[in-house]
């Protein structure tokens, strides 16, 4: 994927592989290539759940110099990705937010809003509202 | 006991056998009150440190530690992954020179919060931090490793009674009162296994 710097990027984590994708099939279709996308799900084995070193991959891949916005499904996908922000290089993990958002609304409002081109602050909080 | 295996390396087979035993029992645990996948978790976790552990044997303890704890961050998954974790890192990271027992005293507590952090959780929410806060007491007593045991198996079967706070269990409310957490459970056994070793091997 190449470099992005202008959108914030979008990332998906689910515990399943099936939900990630379609999440960010359903971005793909509001927003099309406007916006850096990477999805992961599954454990280590395949099974359902959520590793670290595919949230790692999943957030290099949507990269984007204006930071990334990671969305997450239940409890071990948002301690994981906490874990894998903190292996980012420091000045790109200061640049990586967990949203508390609904993993397919979030995403899709959040890439919404980025394809506008809004900072990851506003991306975020965008998402957010969400939240009950 | 274990002969010639007290070395780091006996200490990984053993804790992996304890898991891979338990792997059902840790499972049954977790589909009562989660999503049932603690026990095949932990050991695969369990299987990727034995795969390292005559490249781990090789290190200093500190460093070892450091580095199963980033091996088990990578391959177990769920929550437990980045718990066991950062209580090994985090452990590994404060230990400086000195005998194994001295570190231990020292670097624990700060480890044992740094679990808290990372799960945004306390003591008396049904997780394992209320066996770890166990262990950390006794082991600030210095007692000697079977009451270390003792105590985190009570501190498990504690965890029957309380309402789960945190994690996926905190779904049920109060319908996971009467289960023992899992993640407490497999915590107690690494527990008694590492004291049964050390008391065995004087690894420590």
């Amino acid at each position: 994927m190449k470099v992005n710097g202008a959108h914030v990027g979008i990332v998906i984590v689910s515990h399943s592989p099936l939900i990630a994708r379609g999440t960010a099939d359903m971005v793909r279709q509001m927003v099309g290539d406007s916006v850096p996308l990477a999805w992961c799900g599954g454990n280590a084995d395949g099974g359902l759940g959520t590793n670290v070193g595919d949230i790692v991959e999943a957030i290099s891949a949507a990269w984007s110099e204006a930071g990334v916005a990671v969305f997450v499904d239940l409890g071990g996908a948002e301690t994981n990705s906490e874990m894998a922000i903190e292996m980012l290089e420091p000045a790109r993990a200061r640049r990586v937010l967990i949203c508390n958002a609904p993993l397919v609304e979030g995403a899709v409002m959040a890439a919404a809003e980025a394809s506008g081109g809004a900072a990851l602050a506003r991306v975020v909080a965008t998402a957010e509202e969400l939240s009950p | 006991m274990h002969g010639d295996r007290s070395t780091l390396a006996g200490l990984i087979e053993a804790c992996r056998e304890a898991i891979a035993a338990n792997a059902e029992h840790l499972c049954a645990l977790d589909r009562a009150i989660g999503d049932g996948d603690h026990g095949t978790n932990m050991k695969r976790g369990c299987e990727a440190v034995y795969a390292e552990r005559d490249e781990l044997d090789a290190l200093p303890l500190a460093r070892a530690l450091e580095r199963i704890g980033m091996t088990l961050v990578m391959t177990v998954g769920g929550a437990a992954g980045p718990l066991y974790g950062t209580l090994l890192i985090e452990m590994g990271r404060r230990m400086e020179g000195g005998r194994a027992c001295d570190m231990l005293v020292h670097a624990l507590p700060a480890a044992v919060d740094a679990v808290a952090r990372r799960g945004r959780s306390q003591a008396g929410e049904k997780t394992l931090l209320d066996v770890l806060y166990a262990v950390q007491s006794e082991v600030l007593k210095q007692e000697p490793p079977a009451r270390i045991a003792a105590a985190a198996g009570m501190a498990a079967r504690g965890t029957i009674a309380m309402k789960a706070m945190r994690g996926r269990a905190a779904f049920l409310g109060d319908r996971s009162i009467g289960h023992m957490d899992p993640g407490a459970c497999s915590c107690a056994l690494l527990t008694d296994t590492i004291c049964r070793y050390i008391g065995e091997t004087q690894f420590a």
